[in-house]
Protein backbone atom coordinates (compact mmCIF):
# COMPACT_ATOMS: atom_id res chain seq x y z
CA UNK A 1 0.00 0.00 0.00
CA UNK A 2 1.39 3.52 -0.92
CA UNK A 3 -0.14 6.74 -0.06
CA UNK A 4 0.39 9.83 -1.77
CA UNK A 5 1.50 12.41 0.81
CA UNK A 6 0.48 16.20 -0.35
CA UNK A 7 3.97 17.56 0.45
CA UNK A 8 6.06 14.05 -0.40
CA UNK A 9 4.49 12.59 -2.83
CA UNK A 10 3.92 8.89 -2.98
CA UNK A 11 5.44 7.00 -0.49
CA UNK A 12 5.68 3.62 1.37
CA UNK A 13 2.94 2.71 4.03
CA UNK A 14 5.98 1.90 6.29
CA UNK A 15 6.90 5.64 6.77
CA UNK A 16 3.87 6.51 7.85
CA UNK A 17 2.19 5.67 11.40
CA UNK A 18 -1.54 5.03 11.82
CA UNK A 19 -3.24 6.83 14.74
CA UNK A 20 -7.39 6.20 13.96
CA UNK A 21 -10.39 7.39 12.87
CA UNK A 22 -10.58 11.19 12.09
CA UNK A 23 -12.95 11.44 14.84
CA UNK A 24 -10.09 12.49 16.67
CA UNK A 25 -10.28 15.70 15.56
CA UNK A 26 -13.27 16.70 16.76
CA UNK A 27 -11.97 17.13 20.23
CA UNK A 28 -15.00 17.67 22.53
CA UNK A 29 -15.17 21.58 23.72
CA UNK A 30 -14.17 21.71 27.95
CA UNK A 31 -16.81 21.18 30.10
CA UNK A 32 -18.25 18.61 27.53
CA UNK A 33 -19.48 15.46 29.60
CA UNK A 34 -17.76 11.86 29.71
CA UNK A 35 -20.07 10.60 27.12
CA UNK A 36 -18.37 13.27 24.71
CA UNK A 37 -14.67 12.19 25.65
CA UNK A 38 -16.22 8.37 25.27
CA UNK A 39 -17.13 8.99 22.03
CA UNK A 40 -14.50 10.85 20.99
CA UNK A 41 -11.76 8.17 22.12
CA UNK A 42 -13.31 5.38 21.82
CA UNK A 43 -16.67 4.78 20.10
CA UNK A 44 -16.03 4.16 15.94
CA UNK A 45 -18.05 3.61 13.02
CA UNK A 46 -15.53 1.29 12.08
CA UNK A 47 -17.04 1.28 8.28
CA UNK A 48 -16.54 -1.81 5.82
CA UNK A 49 -16.09 0.60 2.94
CA UNK A 50 -14.85 3.89 2.51
CA UNK A 51 -13.58 5.21 5.56
CA UNK A 52 -11.58 8.48 6.96
CA UNK A 53 -8.94 8.13 9.17
CA UNK A 54 -5.31 10.03 10.30
CA UNK A 55 -1.84 9.03 9.36
CA UNK A 56 1.08 10.78 10.70
CA UNK A 57 4.09 11.15 7.76
CA UNK A 58 6.58 9.56 10.67
CA UNK A 59 9.75 9.17 7.88
CA UNK A 60 8.96 12.22 5.85
CA UNK A 61 7.72 15.90 6.17
CA UNK A 62 6.07 15.03 9.69
CA UNK A 63 2.85 15.95 8.54
CA UNK A 64 -0.22 14.81 10.21
CA UNK A 65 -2.29 13.53 7.20
CA UNK A 66 -6.12 12.60 6.64
CA UNK A 67 -6.78 9.19 3.98
CA UNK A 68 -10.33 8.95 2.89
CA UNK A 69 -9.75 4.91 1.83
CA UNK A 70 -11.81 1.79 1.48
CA UNK A 71 -11.21 -1.06 4.20
CA UNK A 72 -12.63 -3.87 2.18
CA UNK A 73 -9.99 -3.50 -0.73
CA UNK A 74 -7.46 -1.32 0.42
CA UNK A 75 -7.83 1.49 -2.28
CA UNK A 76 -6.68 5.06 -1.35
CA UNK A 77 -8.83 8.18 -2.79
CA UNK A 78 -7.27 10.96 -1.36
CA UNK A 79 -4.94 12.27 1.49
CA UNK A 80 -4.91 15.71 2.63
CA UNK A 81 -2.86 17.75 4.90
CA UNK A 82 -5.05 18.44 8.28
CA UNK A 83 -3.38 21.56 8.60
CA UNK A 84 -4.40 22.94 4.74
CA UNK A 85 -3.62 26.21 5.07
CA UNK A 86 -6.61 26.88 2.72
CA UNK A 87 -8.45 25.68 5.73
CA UNK A 88 -7.41 28.16 8.19
CA UNK A 89 -4.34 26.29 10.08
CA UNK A 90 -4.70 23.01 12.27
CA UNK A 91 -7.85 22.73 14.01
CA UNK B 1 -23.84 -40.47 17.40
CA UNK B 2 -21.65 -40.74 20.36
CA UNK B 3 -17.86 -41.08 18.35
CA UNK B 4 -15.31 -43.76 20.53
CA UNK B 5 -12.40 -45.76 19.24
CA UNK B 6 -14.58 -48.37 18.84
CA UNK B 7 -16.59 -46.74 16.35
CA UNK B 8 -14.12 -45.59 14.63
CA UNK B 9 -12.68 -49.59 13.96
CA UNK B 10 -16.22 -50.63 13.46
CA UNK B 11 -16.67 -47.87 10.79
CA UNK B 12 -13.27 -48.85 9.46
CA UNK B 13 -13.86 -52.92 8.95
CA UNK B 14 -17.50 -51.91 7.00
CA UNK B 15 -16.26 -49.01 4.57
CA UNK B 16 -17.32 -45.84 6.89
CA UNK B 17 -20.81 -46.38 5.73
CA UNK B 18 -22.34 -45.51 9.23
CA UNK B 19 -21.51 -42.01 10.07
CA UNK B 20 -24.04 -39.42 9.88
CA UNK B 21 -23.62 -35.92 9.10
CA UNK B 22 -22.55 -33.95 12.68
CA UNK B 23 -25.59 -31.67 12.61
CA UNK B 24 -29.00 -31.05 11.04
CA UNK B 25 -29.40 -28.41 8.23
CA UNK B 26 -32.29 -27.00 9.45
CA UNK B 27 -34.51 -24.51 7.96
CA UNK B 28 -35.31 -21.21 10.05
CA UNK B 29 -38.41 -21.00 12.04
CA UNK B 30 -40.43 -18.60 12.57
CA UNK B 31 -39.44 -18.23 16.45
CA UNK B 32 -37.11 -19.12 18.87
CA UNK B 33 -36.44 -17.96 22.54
CA UNK B 34 -32.98 -16.76 21.63
CA UNK B 35 -31.00 -16.17 18.94
CA UNK B 36 -27.36 -16.26 18.13
CA UNK B 37 -26.13 -13.88 15.58
CA UNK B 38 -22.84 -15.32 14.13
CA UNK B 39 -21.71 -19.20 14.01
CA UNK B 40 -17.63 -18.95 15.15
CA UNK B 41 -16.33 -20.68 18.31
CA UNK B 42 -17.99 -17.86 20.47
CA UNK B 43 -21.54 -17.79 18.94
CA UNK B 44 -21.59 -21.69 19.06
CA UNK B 45 -20.61 -22.14 22.85
CA UNK B 46 -22.69 -19.40 23.74
CA UNK B 47 -25.49 -22.11 22.33
CA UNK B 48 -23.73 -24.64 23.75
CA UNK B 49 -23.93 -23.53 27.39
CA UNK B 50 -27.57 -22.11 26.81
CA UNK B 51 -28.53 -25.46 26.29
CA UNK B 52 -26.15 -27.18 28.30
CA UNK B 53 -26.56 -24.79 31.34
CA UNK B 54 -30.05 -23.28 31.29
CA UNK B 55 -32.35 -25.52 29.49
CA UNK B 56 -33.02 -23.26 26.62
CA UNK B 57 -32.90 -25.30 23.84
CA UNK B 58 -35.27 -23.51 21.21
CA UNK B 59 -32.87 -21.47 19.84
CA UNK B 60 -30.60 -20.82 16.49
CA UNK B 61 -27.47 -19.89 15.59
CA UNK B 62 -27.64 -17.43 12.19
CA UNK B 63 -24.28 -17.33 10.39
CA UNK B 64 -24.04 -15.96 7.19
CA UNK B 65 -21.57 -18.28 5.60
CA UNK B 66 -20.91 -21.61 6.72
CA UNK B 67 -20.23 -22.41 10.52
CA UNK B 68 -16.59 -21.75 11.49
CA UNK B 69 -16.10 -19.50 8.31
CA UNK B 70 -14.64 -16.63 10.55
CA UNK B 71 -11.53 -16.14 12.88
CA UNK B 72 -12.33 -19.39 14.47
CA UNK B 73 -11.12 -21.02 11.37
CA UNK B 74 -8.20 -18.72 11.27
CA UNK B 75 -6.25 -17.96 14.09
CA UNK B 76 -3.22 -19.00 15.66
CA UNK B 77 -4.78 -22.09 17.90
CA UNK B 78 -2.65 -20.58 21.41
CA UNK B 79 -4.46 -21.40 24.11
CA UNK B 80 -3.17 -19.92 27.62
CA UNK B 81 -4.13 -18.46 31.12
CA UNK B 82 -1.32 -16.04 31.59
CA UNK B 83 -3.16 -12.64 32.07
CA UNK B 84 -2.13 -9.99 35.13
CA UNK B 85 -4.89 -7.83 35.40
CA UNK B 86 -8.06 -8.67 38.08
CA UNK B 87 -11.25 -9.33 35.61
CA UNK B 88 -9.19 -10.63 33.17
CA UNK B 89 -7.05 -13.78 35.18
CA UNK B 90 -10.53 -15.28 36.65
CA UNK B 91 -11.91 -15.54 33.41
CA UNK B 92 -8.99 -17.01 31.31
CA UNK B 93 -8.71 -19.08 34.33
CA UNK B 94 -11.90 -20.39 34.28
CA UNK B 95 -11.64 -21.05 30.32
CA UNK B 96 -8.32 -22.90 31.10
CA UNK B 97 -10.38 -25.77 33.29
CA UNK B 98 -13.31 -25.54 30.46
CA UNK B 99 -10.53 -26.49 27.89
CA UNK B 100 -9.39 -29.09 30.28
CA UNK B 101 -12.43 -31.11 30.05
CA UNK B 102 -13.72 -30.03 26.59
CA UNK B 103 -12.98 -33.15 24.70
CA UNK B 104 -15.22 -35.57 27.33
CA UNK B 105 -17.66 -32.93 27.58
CA UNK B 106 -18.12 -32.75 24.03
CA UNK B 107 -16.85 -36.39 22.95
CA UNK B 108 -15.33 -34.92 20.69
CA UNK B 109 -11.52 -34.91 19.85
CA UNK B 110 -10.12 -30.97 19.71
CA UNK B 111 -6.63 -32.20 19.99
CA UNK B 112 -5.70 -29.91 22.93
CA UNK B 113 -2.49 -29.79 23.45
CA UNK B 114 -0.89 -28.59 26.94
CA UNK B 115 2.44 -28.50 25.23
CA UNK B 116 3.81 -25.13 27.48
CA UNK B 117 4.42 -21.84 26.42
CA UNK B 118 7.38 -20.18 27.43
CA UNK B 119 6.98 -15.69 26.55
CA UNK B 120 10.94 -15.09 26.29
CA UNK B 121 12.13 -12.24 28.21
CA UNK B 122 15.33 -9.78 27.03
CA UNK B 123 16.12 -7.14 29.16
CA UNK B 124 15.75 -6.83 33.43
CA UNK B 125 12.70 -4.89 32.94
CA UNK B 126 11.32 -7.44 31.16
CA UNK B 127 12.11 -10.06 33.82
CA UNK B 128 10.42 -8.66 36.28
CA UNK B 129 7.73 -7.53 34.30
CA UNK B 130 6.94 -11.50 33.71
CA UNK B 131 8.36 -12.57 37.10
CA UNK B 132 5.49 -9.91 38.35
CA UNK B 133 2.88 -11.57 35.96
CA UNK B 134 3.94 -15.09 36.50
CA UNK B 135 3.21 -14.49 40.47
CA UNK B 136 -0.40 -12.94 39.61
CA UNK B 137 -1.41 -16.25 37.32
CA UNK B 138 0.04 -18.53 40.56
CA UNK B 139 -1.94 -16.27 42.61
CA UNK B 140 -4.86 -17.23 40.41
CA UNK B 141 -4.14 -20.43 40.45
CA UNK B 142 -2.35 -21.23 37.27
CA UNK B 143 0.73 -22.32 36.93
CA UNK B 144 3.98 -19.87 36.22
CA UNK B 145 7.47 -20.65 36.29
CA UNK B 146 10.23 -18.55 35.51
CA UNK B 147 13.43 -19.83 33.48
CA UNK B 148 16.56 -18.12 33.40
CA UNK B 149 18.16 -17.99 30.22
CA UNK B 150 19.94 -21.83 30.83
CA UNK B 151 16.44 -22.96 31.91
CA UNK B 152 15.21 -21.91 28.66
CA UNK B 153 18.41 -23.20 26.63
CA UNK B 154 17.10 -26.67 28.47
CA UNK B 155 13.41 -26.10 26.79
CA UNK B 156 14.46 -24.72 23.38
CA UNK B 157 17.92 -25.32 22.23
CA UNK B 158 17.66 -23.91 18.90
CA UNK B 159 17.53 -20.51 19.62
CA UNK B 160 20.04 -17.97 18.52
CA UNK B 161 21.09 -17.64 22.30
CA UNK B 162 24.86 -15.50 20.97
CA UNK B 163 22.94 -12.99 19.22
CA UNK B 164 24.14 -9.34 20.91
CA UNK B 165 20.82 -7.23 19.69
CA UNK B 166 18.25 -9.14 21.81
CA UNK B 167 19.92 -11.12 23.67
CA UNK B 168 17.41 -14.16 25.75
CA UNK B 169 17.32 -13.71 29.50
CA UNK B 170 14.84 -16.10 30.17
CA UNK B 171 11.70 -16.76 30.05
CA UNK B 172 7.94 -17.47 31.76
CA UNK B 173 7.18 -20.83 31.22
CA UNK B 174 3.43 -21.68 31.44
CA UNK B 175 3.37 -25.41 31.84
CA UNK B 176 -0.50 -25.78 31.06
CA UNK B 177 -0.62 -23.47 27.77
CA UNK B 178 -0.65 -25.19 24.35
CA UNK B 179 -2.66 -24.96 21.35
CA UNK B 180 -5.64 -26.92 20.33
CA UNK B 181 -7.27 -27.72 16.42
CA UNK B 182 -9.44 -24.54 15.54
CA UNK B 183 -11.73 -26.64 13.68
CA UNK B 184 -12.60 -29.25 15.66
CA UNK B 185 -13.51 -26.55 18.21
CA UNK B 186 -15.97 -24.86 16.10
CA UNK B 187 -17.46 -28.65 15.13
CA UNK B 188 -17.17 -29.76 18.32
CA UNK B 189 -19.33 -27.21 20.01
CA UNK B 190 -21.98 -27.50 16.64
CA UNK B 191 -22.40 -31.06 17.23
CA UNK B 192 -23.10 -30.83 20.81
CA UNK B 193 -25.38 -27.73 20.30
CA UNK B 194 -27.18 -29.56 17.15
CA UNK B 195 -27.80 -32.80 19.76
CA UNK B 196 -29.19 -30.21 22.42
CA UNK B 197 -32.02 -29.35 19.86
CA UNK B 198 -30.14 -26.08 18.83
CA UNK B 199 -31.42 -25.41 15.09
CA UNK B 200 -27.98 -23.78 13.11
CA UNK B 201 -28.50 -21.98 10.18
CA UNK B 202 -25.97 -21.47 7.66
CA UNK B 203 -26.22 -18.98 4.68
CA UNK B 204 -28.16 -16.79 6.62
CA UNK B 205 -27.06 -13.21 7.12
CA UNK B 206 -28.77 -10.76 9.88
CA UNK B 207 -29.41 -7.58 7.82
CA UNK B 208 -32.05 -6.00 10.32
CA UNK B 209 -32.40 -6.01 14.23
CA UNK B 210 -36.18 -5.03 14.99
CA UNK B 211 -36.81 -3.24 17.64
CA UNK B 212 -40.25 -1.92 19.29
CA UNK B 213 -40.34 0.10 22.32
CA UNK B 214 -36.92 -0.35 23.46
CA UNK B 215 -37.36 -3.88 23.14
CA UNK B 216 -35.75 -6.12 20.80
CA UNK B 217 -38.49 -8.29 18.59
CA UNK B 218 -36.16 -10.51 16.35
CA UNK B 219 -34.28 -10.20 13.16
CA UNK B 220 -34.37 -9.43 9.74
CA UNK B 221 -32.11 -12.24 7.63
CA UNK B 222 -31.24 -13.21 4.21
CA UNK B 223 -33.53 -16.10 4.73
CA UNK B 224 -36.58 -14.35 6.09
CA UNK B 225 -37.62 -12.56 9.33
CA UNK B 226 -37.53 -14.77 12.64
CA UNK B 227 -38.40 -13.42 15.96
CA UNK B 228 -37.22 -13.83 19.32
CA UNK B 229 -37.33 -12.02 22.57
CA UNK B 230 -33.48 -12.33 22.96
CA UNK B 231 -30.67 -11.77 20.65
CA UNK B 232 -26.87 -12.59 21.53
CA UNK B 233 -24.99 -10.41 18.81
CA UNK B 234 -21.60 -12.51 18.33
CA UNK B 235 -19.88 -11.87 15.18
CA UNK B 236 -16.11 -10.30 16.41
CA UNK B 237 -14.84 -8.71 13.60
CA UNK B 238 -18.36 -7.55 11.94
CA UNK B 239 -19.73 -6.54 15.50
CA UNK B 240 -19.71 -2.41 14.47
CA UNK B 241 -21.95 -3.54 11.24
CA UNK B 242 -24.42 -5.58 13.09
CA UNK B 243 -24.75 -3.25 16.29
CA UNK B 244 -25.45 0.21 13.77
CA UNK B 245 -28.65 -2.27 12.47
CA UNK B 246 -29.59 -1.53 16.26
CA UNK B 247 -28.74 2.06 16.03
CA UNK B 248 -25.08 1.76 17.87
CA UNK B 249 -21.61 2.68 18.24
CA UNK B 250 -19.27 0.15 19.65
CA UNK B 251 -16.08 0.95 20.77
CA UNK B 252 -14.54 -1.17 18.34
CA UNK B 253 -12.02 -1.02 15.29
CA UNK B 254 -11.80 -3.67 13.12
CA UNK B 255 -7.98 -4.70 11.98
CA UNK B 256 -6.30 -7.36 9.87
CA UNK B 257 -3.85 -9.96 11.48
CA UNK B 258 -2.15 -12.24 9.57
CA UNK B 259 -0.89 -16.04 10.27
CA UNK B 260 1.35 -18.27 8.18
CA UNK B 261 2.32 -21.89 8.18
CA UNK B 262 5.54 -23.87 6.63
CA UNK B 263 5.54 -26.66 4.73
CA UNK B 264 5.07 -29.71 6.57
CA UNK B 265 8.35 -30.99 8.99
CA UNK B 266 9.69 -33.96 11.83
CA UNK B 267 8.39 -32.86 14.91
CA UNK B 268 11.37 -29.76 15.83
CA UNK B 269 9.39 -27.46 18.11
CA UNK B 270 7.42 -28.66 21.39
CA UNK B 271 6.24 -25.63 22.84
CA UNK B 272 4.00 -22.38 21.96
CA UNK B 273 7.05 -20.00 22.04
CA UNK B 274 6.67 -15.80 21.90
CA UNK B 275 9.77 -13.85 21.04
CA UNK B 276 9.77 -10.74 23.61
CA UNK B 277 11.21 -8.03 20.82
CA UNK B 278 9.41 -7.30 17.79
CA UNK B 279 5.83 -9.36 17.88
CA UNK B 280 6.30 -13.20 16.67
CA UNK B 281 4.86 -16.42 17.98
CA UNK B 282 5.00 -19.80 17.01
CA UNK B 283 4.48 -24.00 17.34
CA UNK B 284 4.05 -26.71 15.33
CA UNK B 285 0.78 -28.34 14.62
CA UNK B 286 0.00 -31.41 14.27
CA UNK B 287 0.39 -31.84 10.40
CA UNK B 288 4.30 -30.81 10.97
CA UNK B 289 3.47 -26.83 9.66
CA UNK B 290 5.11 -24.14 11.86
CA UNK B 291 2.35 -21.53 12.50
CA UNK B 292 3.37 -18.31 13.18
CA UNK B 293 2.37 -15.06 13.31
CA UNK B 294 2.94 -11.42 14.79
CA UNK B 295 1.28 -7.84 14.86
CA UNK B 296 -1.50 -6.77 13.51
CA UNK B 297 -1.29 -4.47 10.45
CA UNK B 298 -2.03 -1.89 12.28
CA UNK B 299 -4.68 0.24 9.77
CA UNK B 300 -8.34 -0.89 10.73
CA UNK B 301 -9.08 -3.18 7.51
CA UNK B 302 -11.99 -5.40 6.43
CA UNK B 303 -9.64 -6.85 3.53
CA UNK B 304 -9.52 -10.11 5.27
CA UNK B 305 -5.77 -10.23 3.80
CA UNK B 306 -2.32 -8.87 4.84
CA UNK B 307 0.13 -5.86 3.70
CA UNK B 308 3.75 -6.98 2.84
CA UNK B 309 5.44 -4.98 5.03
CA UNK B 310 4.39 -7.31 8.26
CA UNK B 311 5.02 -10.14 6.51
CA UNK B 312 8.81 -9.05 6.28
CA UNK B 313 8.84 -7.59 10.19
CA UNK B 314 7.05 -11.31 10.96
CA UNK B 315 10.29 -13.36 8.99
CA UNK B 316 12.57 -10.78 10.13
CA UNK B 317 11.61 -11.62 13.67
CA UNK B 318 11.42 -15.32 13.17
CA UNK B 319 14.91 -15.50 11.77
CA UNK B 320 16.67 -13.31 14.89
CA UNK B 321 14.79 -15.70 17.26
CA UNK B 322 15.50 -18.84 16.11
CA UNK B 323 17.59 -19.02 12.67
CA UNK B 324 16.95 -22.87 11.79
CA UNK B 325 13.63 -22.66 10.59
CA UNK B 326 15.16 -20.43 7.66
CA UNK B 327 15.12 -23.13 5.30
CA UNK B 328 11.47 -24.12 6.00
CA UNK B 329 9.33 -22.69 3.15
CA UNK B 330 5.81 -20.82 3.31
CA UNK B 331 2.87 -22.41 2.17
CA UNK B 332 -0.11 -20.13 3.28
CA UNK B 333 -0.61 -17.00 4.61
CA UNK B 334 -3.51 -15.32 5.71
CA UNK B 335 -5.48 -13.04 7.30
CA UNK B 336 -8.74 -12.59 9.89
CA UNK B 337 -10.81 -9.37 10.58
CA UNK B 338 -9.69 -8.89 14.38
CA UNK B 339 -12.58 -6.71 16.42
CA UNK B 340 -10.15 -4.37 18.35
CA UNK B 341 -11.51 -3.05 21.72
CA UNK B 342 -9.73 0.46 22.99
CA UNK B 343 -7.99 -0.97 25.89
CA UNK B 344 -7.52 -4.77 24.44
CA UNK B 345 -10.27 -6.96 26.90
CA UNK B 346 -13.48 -7.90 25.67
CA UNK B 347 -16.95 -7.08 25.75
CA UNK B 348 -19.88 -9.73 27.52
CA UNK B 349 -22.84 -7.44 28.58
CA UNK B 350 -26.59 -6.34 27.68
CA UNK B 351 -27.56 -3.07 25.51
CA UNK B 352 -29.49 -0.44 26.33
CA UNK B 353 -32.05 -2.31 24.37
CA UNK B 354 -33.75 -4.64 26.09
CA UNK B 355 -33.19 -8.60 25.45
CA UNK B 356 -30.09 -7.49 23.20
CA UNK B 357 -26.57 -8.62 24.59
CA UNK B 358 -23.20 -7.96 22.93
CA UNK B 359 -20.28 -10.54 22.96
CA UNK B 360 -17.34 -8.77 20.76
CA UNK B 361 -13.63 -7.19 21.31
CA UNK B 362 -11.55 -10.71 21.23
CA UNK B 363 -9.24 -8.78 19.65
CA UNK B 364 -6.20 -11.21 18.63
CA UNK B 365 -6.48 -13.33 21.44
CA UNK B 366 -10.32 -14.68 21.58
CA UNK B 367 -9.75 -18.46 20.99
CA UNK B 368 -8.67 -19.43 24.11
CA UNK B 369 -11.95 -17.11 25.33
CA UNK B 370 -14.18 -19.50 23.26
CA UNK B 371 -15.63 -21.79 26.18
CA UNK B 372 -15.59 -19.04 28.64
CA UNK B 373 -17.01 -16.58 26.14
CA UNK B 374 -19.88 -18.85 25.66
CA UNK B 375 -20.09 -20.08 29.05
CA UNK B 376 -20.27 -16.23 29.97
CA UNK B 377 -22.87 -15.21 27.77
CA UNK B 378 -25.20 -18.21 27.75
CA UNK B 379 -25.30 -16.47 32.07
CA UNK B 380 -26.22 -13.59 30.61
CA UNK B 381 -28.28 -14.29 27.94
CA UNK B 382 -30.26 -16.79 30.23
CA UNK B 383 -30.59 -14.68 33.62
CA UNK B 384 -30.11 -11.26 32.67
CA UNK B 385 -26.93 -10.95 35.18
CA UNK B 386 -23.48 -10.81 34.68
CA UNK B 387 -21.38 -14.04 35.55
CA UNK B 388 -19.04 -13.39 38.19
CA UNK B 389 -15.97 -14.22 35.95
CA UNK B 390 -17.03 -11.55 33.04
CA UNK B 391 -18.08 -8.98 35.45
CA UNK B 392 -15.55 -6.22 34.49
CA UNK B 393 -16.25 -6.74 30.56
CA UNK B 394 -18.98 -3.99 30.45
CA UNK B 395 -19.60 -2.28 27.06
CA UNK B 396 -19.49 1.37 29.07
CA UNK B 397 -16.30 0.80 31.29
CA UNK B 398 -14.35 3.28 28.29
CA UNK B 399 -17.29 6.08 29.79
CA UNK B 400 -16.91 5.31 33.21
CA UNK B 401 -13.35 4.91 33.40
CA UNK B 402 -13.08 1.15 34.86
CA UNK B 403 -10.84 -0.15 31.89
CA UNK B 404 -8.74 -3.74 31.54
CA UNK B 405 -5.70 -2.30 29.61
CA UNK B 406 -3.39 -5.67 30.29
CA UNK B 407 -0.84 -4.49 28.65
CA UNK B 408 -0.63 -0.49 29.68
CA UNK B 409 -0.52 0.73 26.08
CA UNK B 410 -3.27 3.11 26.44
CA UNK B 411 -6.61 3.59 24.84
CA UNK B 412 -5.95 3.24 21.24
CA UNK B 413 -7.45 0.66 19.05
CA UNK B 414 -4.45 -0.99 17.25
CA UNK B 415 -2.30 -0.66 20.09
CA UNK B 416 -3.39 -4.26 22.45
C1 LIG C 1 -4.49 -14.76 12.26
C2 LIG C 1 -5.17 -14.88 13.59
C3 LIG C 1 -4.51 -15.49 14.65
C4 LIG C 1 -5.11 -15.61 15.89
N1 LIG C 1 -4.47 -16.28 16.88
C5 LIG C 1 -5.07 -16.50 18.07
C6 LIG C 1 -4.43 -17.30 19.07
O1 LIG C 1 -3.34 -17.84 18.86
N2 LIG C 1 -5.04 -17.46 20.27
C7 LIG C 1 -6.24 -16.87 20.53
O2 LIG C 1 -6.73 -17.02 21.64
N3 LIG C 1 -6.90 -16.14 19.58
C8 LIG C 1 -6.34 -15.95 18.36
N4 LIG C 1 -6.99 -15.22 17.38
C9 LIG C 1 -8.28 -14.58 17.71
C10 LIG C 1 -9.49 -15.49 17.58
O3 LIG C 1 -9.42 -16.25 16.41
C11 LIG C 1 -10.75 -14.62 17.57
O4 LIG C 1 -10.72 -13.69 18.63
C12 LIG C 1 -12.04 -15.44 17.70
O5 LIG C 1 -12.05 -16.52 16.81
C13 LIG C 1 -13.23 -14.53 17.44
O6 LIG C 1 -14.45 -15.10 17.84
P1 LIG C 1 -15.31 -16.09 16.90
O7 LIG C 1 -14.64 -17.40 16.82
O8 LIG C 1 -16.69 -16.12 17.41
O9 LIG C 1 -15.23 -15.29 15.53
P2 LIG C 1 -15.62 -15.72 13.99
O10 LIG C 1 -15.21 -17.14 13.77
O11 LIG C 1 -15.09 -14.69 13.15
O12 LIG C 1 -17.20 -15.71 14.11
C14 LIG C 1 -18.03 -14.63 13.78
C15 LIG C 1 -19.05 -15.15 12.80
O13 LIG C 1 -20.07 -14.19 12.61
C16 LIG C 1 -20.53 -14.31 11.28
N5 LIG C 1 -21.27 -13.09 10.92
C17 LIG C 1 -20.77 -11.84 10.75
N6 LIG C 1 -21.75 -10.99 10.40
C18 LIG C 1 -22.90 -11.72 10.35
C19 LIG C 1 -24.26 -11.39 10.03
N7 LIG C 1 -24.63 -10.14 9.71
N8 LIG C 1 -25.18 -12.39 10.09
C20 LIG C 1 -24.81 -13.67 10.41
N9 LIG C 1 -23.55 -14.01 10.71
C21 LIG C 1 -22.59 -13.06 10.68
C22 LIG C 1 -19.25 -14.50 10.50
O14 LIG C 1 -19.49 -15.06 9.22
C23 LIG C 1 -18.45 -15.41 11.41
O15 LIG C 1 -18.59 -16.77 11.09
C24 LIG C 1 -6.41 -15.08 16.11
C25 LIG C 1 -7.08 -14.48 15.04
C26 LIG C 1 -6.49 -14.39 13.78
C27 LIG C 1 -7.23 -13.77 12.65
ZN1 LIG D 1 5.06 13.91 3.72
Amino acid sequence: MRLTCPLCGPRDRREFYYYGSDDYLNRPAEGDGPQAWDAYLHLRDNPAGITHDLWYHDMGCSSWLRVTRNTVTHEIHAVDAVAAPAKGGAK
Amino acid sequence: MRYSGFKVIKEGLFGNKGWKPAWRDPAPKAEYDAIIIGGGGHGLSTAYYLARNHGLTNIAVLEKGYLGSGNIGRNTTIVRANYFLQGNSEFYSHSMKLWEGLESELNYNVMHSQRGLINLFHSDGQRDAFARRGNMMVNQGDDAILLDREGVREHLPYLDFEQTRFPIYGGLLHPRGGTARHDAVAWGYARGADRRGVDLIQNCEVTGIDIENGRVTGVQTTRGAIRAKKVGMVVAGRSSQVAAMAGMRLPIESHILQAFVTEGLKPVIDHVISFGMGHFYISQSDKGGLVFGGDLDFYASYASRGNLPMVEHVMEAGMTLMPMIGRAKVLRSWGGIMDMSPDGSPIIDKTHIDGLFVDCGWNYGGFKAVPASGWCMAHLMATGESHPVAARFKLNRFETGHILDEEGTGSQHNLH
